[in-house]
């Protein structure tokens, strides 16, 4: 595969991630290349969205979170010293498993990382807006009533909400957490094709529970088990041909 | 197994009826000394609030200085309490587990648990006796203390069900700490805080004791911070504990005024909460 001729996006190398004495992540090495799908599997409680948490940093949120290792978005280390959150966060965005729009109106809720990332100029938040909604195909559904308090949506509709909220601040990576857990079936496809078209632009980190989706739609898929990456392999070849026994046991079912 | 819980079903519903009237019961019960207390006041009260009591001050047969009074030293206080408050509510919710946050919230329920009097003398031994001269100003300022730890714990809890998604939103679009505080958590729970301010305000519009030795009472209307002033209740005290008949019924209809500027304050914010909501 060319895979390993592509830039590398995110670089993890060695990171253990404690919070108070639980160890919940054990010396993680992965490489996240652009433009590339990359889906988290694995049982419950394995660490998978807590190392989504360290890619953004939202772990500093926890108070006894301790992280060790280097995490890197294209080659700078972001947690130095120097490095400003909020810029990285406006650069890696995140769509949670529960969607979460503000209590505000839909427009507001698109328009608001727009305008605390500096800009002023209404026009411009305007058609960012618009073209935000439009991608993730809302528009139709909302354009009449953008000034509605986004708390009247439906959940797929909220979740597609929150993701044209994280594009609308032009990041470049994506983390989403379980995004589609909570919705029917036809948000949940919605969703899907809409990930695979935002790979054209981002790099999208998902962490799923259904590996059917994982197959759907990642290029390269991990396998998380206690706190350790089991195996990471081109989604095809994990799915198919898994290097290790506990990756196979997993996706194959047989796991107990 | 299953037989013998279908026995009890019938039992059940006659507690489920029975705990329901109870509660009914109790329920109406509230309004009784609520309606009864209100009423009693515009029975004594309503035929002696005129004109010429609400215009002119105490030297002219009115009591206009004590509602300017009141109206002032509470607009003041509520200056000084709500940024204070608001801000110490939202250091205490944004800082659960701090020492320090812990040690601020015994001390905030200390100050709760002063009496109101004891609170009037520290106002005066503060600022009175270095001024030199009884002043609104200490009056209002002994009443900020008394609203400061109602602010506090209202805007407290009212933080606390702010759900941490909502938070974790508007971080993970690169939102600033202050700007989270201020943009998302505020907005969402502006009405709980404003139920906090208007409850510490009712409250400190009632109160006598922490004016006795500050604002002290003043026959003229006065409109600086720095002379006595004179409040509704003080009034209400001195009035009512007079051997003339004229002065218990101004007693009387200073308390009618006194209950509808509270009535008014309370449904005026409560629609202005339902229409923040909407």
């Amino acid at each position: 595969m060319a895979m390993t001729k592509e830039k590398d996006k995110l670089k993890v190398e060695m990171l253990d991630l404690f919070y108070g004495a639980n160890h919940a992540l054990k010396k993680i090495n992965i490489k996240i290349p652009a433009n590339n799908i990359i889906a988290f599997i694995g049982p419950s409680g394995c660490g998978k969205s807590s190392l989504l948490k360290c890619l953004n940093r939202m772990n500093d949120l926890v108070s006894n979170a301790v992280i060790t290792g280097l995490v890197t978005l294209d080659n700078n280390d972001i947690y130095d010293k120097k490095q400003d959150v909020t810029q990285l966060r406006r650069k890696v965005g995140m769509v949670f498993q529960k969607p979460n729009p503000f209590p505000k109106s839909i427009f507001d809720n698109v328009a608001y990382g727009i305008r605390i990332s500096g800009e002023k100029n209404k026009q411009k938040i305007t058609d960012i807006v618009e073209d935000s909604l439009k991608r993730v195909g809302l528009w139709k559904e909302v354009e009449n009533r953008l000034f509605d308090s986004a708390l009247a949506l439906s959940g797929g509709q909220a979740q597609r909400l929150c993701i044209a909220r994280t594009i609308a601040t032009q990041p470049e990576v994506i983390l989403m957490d379980e995004p589609t857990s909570a919705l029917d079936p036809i948000s949940t496809q919605v969703i899907e094709e809409l990930i695979l078209e935002l790979k054209e632009s981002y790099t999208v980190v998902i962490v799923t529970h259904n590996m059917q989706q994982a197959a759907r739609i990642s290029d390269i898929t991990s396998f998380f088990y206690l706190g350790e990456i089991i195996e990471v392999n081109p989604t095809h070849k994990l799915f198919t041909t898994p290097e290790n026994k506990l990756t196979e046991k997993y996706v194959t079912g047989r796991f107990g | 197994m299953v037989e013998i819980q279908k026995k009890r079903i019938p039992w059940n519903l006659i507690k489920d009826k029975l705990f329901l009237s109870i509660i009914l019961v109790l329920s109406f019960l509230i309004l009784v000394p609520v309606i009864w207390i209100l009423g009693y006041i515009f029975y004594e009260g309503f035929s002696y609030v005129n004109w010429s009591l609400l215009i002119g001050d105490e030297r002219n047969g009115g009591i206009l200085n004590a509602i300017v009074g009141s109206l002032i030293m509470v607009i003041v206080a509520t200056l000084f309490a709500v940024p204070v408050g608001v801000l110490a509510g939202i250091f205490l919710s944004e800082n659960k587990q701090s020492r320090f946050a812990e040690i601020i919230r015994v001390l905030v329920d200390v100050l709760q648990g002063v009496p109101s009097i004891v609170i009037g003398i520290i106002a005066y031994v503060w600022i009175v006796l270095p001024l030199k001269s009884f002043s609104a100003f200490s009056g209002a300022l002994a009443l900020s203390i008394i609203m400061l730890p109602v602010i506090i714990k209202n805007t407290e809890e009212s933080l606390k069900l702010i759900p941490g998604l909502l938070k974790e939103a508007a971080y993970s679009i690169g939102a600033p700490y202050h700007k989270v505080i201020i943009d998302i958590v505020l907005p969402a729970c502006l009405s709980g805080i404003l139920t906090g301010i208007l409850v510490a305000i009712a409250r400190v519009f009632g109160e006598t004791a922490p004016l006795l030795f500050t604002a002290f009472g003043n026959p003229d209307l006065q409109f600086s911070l720095f002379k006595p002033m004179e409040a509704l209740p003080p009034l209400i005290y001195k009035y009512a504990s007079s051997p003339d008949t004229d002065m218990i019924h101004k007693a009387w209809a200073a308390s009618l005024i006194l209950a509808v500027i509270v009535l008014i304050l309370n449904i005026s914010t409560r629609l202005v909460i339902k229409k923040l909501k909407r």
